[in-house]
């Protein structure tokens, strides 16, 4: 059901945009000022999450490991897999951030008769992976609507990305391997049981508006075409804070972009915000030094304590009143009377 | 907060690449296309029209050429019937170029615009109306 519901936003979403535009004539309101509302809010979002995070405290170390831990010089330890150094731990992570590295070790678990057994499980790796990189790469590709001149490292990866020439205009495989991958990693939700138990409506929606997007930039690139040197316009305006709408757009472009503008928007407050969160899970961004180099737990805070002298201050009259002894005398006229008590009753 | 140094150096190295846009074109003169139309052959027509209409043209003549090129050498057909009936010679360097004979002032006009290469031009000719400097 939370596929469904998903999937109705997402379709209410491409409603809105285009019976704003097509019904309504809101070009400029979907066009720059959705957009700008849109980016704002990520950029503002994701440093309030960032520094959110940042101002947590972690009361201990606890990087995950699956290696030996570096403690006596003759023992071998893993560097990589227990780090116990900055640079070791730099390493790790960019391993995990460039790699996916502890996805790639996702097991499946299966019952073999009495026994249960491990089996590797790299699909969702490769899913992710081609998922990410196919983003990554149709986002920089984006570039050259936002500058002009292009610079050259985006002409690069266009002619590495098109270079099956299929078709005109030619087709860019990132595009094509997105969506793909995209509409993967949905599918696993649904056919994998145990997965759709845990699935929310916030992990189908924002599968939904990626394959959304992508559709609907590969309708526009492939089949409903519109005017580029015109959206170029409307973008270079965009980017140079100096907006303009030139008419004669086609509505799907307004479609594809209040569908990115309500991604980067819900991005800062959604599960996709993982984008900054990898940089600062304690589970990975620790060294796992905990024997050379002591954690303070920044939580300690300075605690209440009643020491025995205060305690002694508070009740010196009424202890010497009961024959308790005391430390020091009270310091009253009979001073010295209560002292020679005391002194006896220590005898 | 803990760490503040490596955060918010991490978030600034974050915003150089995501503000990219916004700073990279500041300075650069911003020269919309201008694709000239006024060749000689264009000059000399009644009908100032292209093989189809000008919207249509403007967003769709990659596949429209992506279609002839099927057409002359999958097909063999080489006329082409447009919308209102008109007929062409299915070619790319007698047909388009023909009217089109600035190619640098005309397409790549745009496409400098738009950082597209075509890669036509590794193989057809194209002459170039005076200016000289062909291909690309
Ligand atoms: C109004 C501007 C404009 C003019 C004039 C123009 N083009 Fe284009 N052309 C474009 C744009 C924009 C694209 C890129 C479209 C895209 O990326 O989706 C393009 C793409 C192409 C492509 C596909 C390139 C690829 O690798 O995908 C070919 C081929 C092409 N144009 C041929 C021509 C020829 C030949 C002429 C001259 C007769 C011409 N164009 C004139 C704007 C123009
Ligand atoms: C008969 C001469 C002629 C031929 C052949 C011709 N064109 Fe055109 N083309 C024109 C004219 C005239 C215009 C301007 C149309 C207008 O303003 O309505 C034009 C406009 C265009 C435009 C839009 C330019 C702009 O400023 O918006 C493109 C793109 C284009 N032609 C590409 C092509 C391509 C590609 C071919 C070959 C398939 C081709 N033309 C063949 C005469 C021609
Ligand atoms: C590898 C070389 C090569 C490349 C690159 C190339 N062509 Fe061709 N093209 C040919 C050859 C050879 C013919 C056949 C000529 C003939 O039979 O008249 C041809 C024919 C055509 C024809 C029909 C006949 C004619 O006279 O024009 C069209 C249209 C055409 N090409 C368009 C394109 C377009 C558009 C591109 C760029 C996207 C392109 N070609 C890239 C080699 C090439
Ligand atoms: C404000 C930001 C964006 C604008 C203005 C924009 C605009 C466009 C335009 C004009 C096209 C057609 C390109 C062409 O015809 O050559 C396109 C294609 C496409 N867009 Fe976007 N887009 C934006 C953001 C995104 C994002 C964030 C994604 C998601 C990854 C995305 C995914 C795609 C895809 C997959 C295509 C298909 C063609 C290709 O592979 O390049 N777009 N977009």
């Amino acid at each position: 059901m939370g596929a469904l519901f998903s999937l109705g936003v997402v379709i209410a979403l491409v409603l809105v945009a285009l019976v704003g535009v097509k019904g309504a004539h809101l070009q400029s309101l979907f066009g720059v000022v959705i957009p700008y509302l849109a980016v704002i809010t990520f950029f503002i979002g994701l440093i309030y999450r960032v520094v959110k995070w940042g101002k947590t405290p972690v009361p201990f170390k606890i990087p995950t490991t699956c290696g030996q831990q570096k403690s006596l010089p003759w023992i071998k330890y893993s560097k990589l897999e227990s780090p116990a150094t900055g640079w070791e731990v730099f390493l790790r992570m960019a391993l995990e951030v460039l790699l996916f590295r502890s996805l790639f070790r996702n097991l499946k678990m299966q019952r073999s008769g009495e026994r249960v057994v491990y089996g590797s499980a790299k699909w969702l790796w490769l899913g992710g992976i081609l998922f990410h990189y196919s983003f990554l790469v149709v986002l920089i590709r984006h570039l050259r609507l936002f500058t002009n001149p292009v610079p050259s490292f985006v002409r690069l990866i266009e002619s590495f990305d098109g270079f099956l020439q299929i078709g005109l205009p030619n087709l860019m495989m990132t595009g094509v391997v997105l969506l793909g991958a995209a509409t993967y990693l949905f599918l696993r939700r649904i056919y994998i049981p145990s997965v759709r138990y845990i699935s929310l409506p916030a992990d189908y929606f924002p599968l939904f508006l990626i394959m959304a997007i992508a559709t609907t930039g590969i309708l526009m690139r492939y089949f409903i075409r519109v005017d580029v040197i015109k959206v170029k316009e409307l973008t270079m305006g965009l980017a140079r804070l100096n907006p303009t709408v030139p008419d004669g757009i086609g509505t799907i472009f307004y479609i594809h972009i209040f569908l990115v503008s309500t991604l980067f928007a819900y991005f800062p407050f959604s599960k996709l915000v993982h984008l900054g969160g990898i940089f600062l899970s304690p589970t990975r961004n620790l060294a796992n030094n905990s024997r050379m180099v002591r954690h303070v737990n920044p939580w300690l805070y300075p605690v209440k304590v009643h020491t025995y002298e205060e305690y002694e201050e508070e009740f010196r009259e009424k202890m010497v009143s009961v024959g308790i002894p005391v430390e020091k005398p009270l310091e009253t006229k009979e001073t010295e009377e209560a002292s020679e008590e005391e002194s006896e009753g220590k005898e | 907060m803990y760490d503040g140094g490596k955060i918010i150096t991490g978030i600034i190295i974050f915003l150089l690449f995501a503000t990219f846009p916004f700073y990279y074109n500041i300075g650069k003169a911003h020269v919309k296309p201008d694709p000239k139309l006024d060749t000689p052959v264009i000059k000399q027509l009644k009908e100032k029209k292209c093989v189809e209409s000008k919207s249509y043209m403007r967003a769709y003549h990659m596949q429209l050429l992506d279609d002839w090129r099927n057409q002359a050498l999958r097909k063999a057909n080489r006329t082409y019937r447009n919308e209102e009936g008109k007929l062409f010679e299915i070619s790319l360097q007698n047909t388009c170029m023909k009217c089109h004979s600035n190619k640098q002032k005309f397409c790549d006009e745009c496409h400098k615009y738009a950082e597209v290469k075509p890669y036509c031009w590794d193989c057809h000719f194209v002459k170039e109306a005076k200016e000289g400097g062909a291909a690309r």
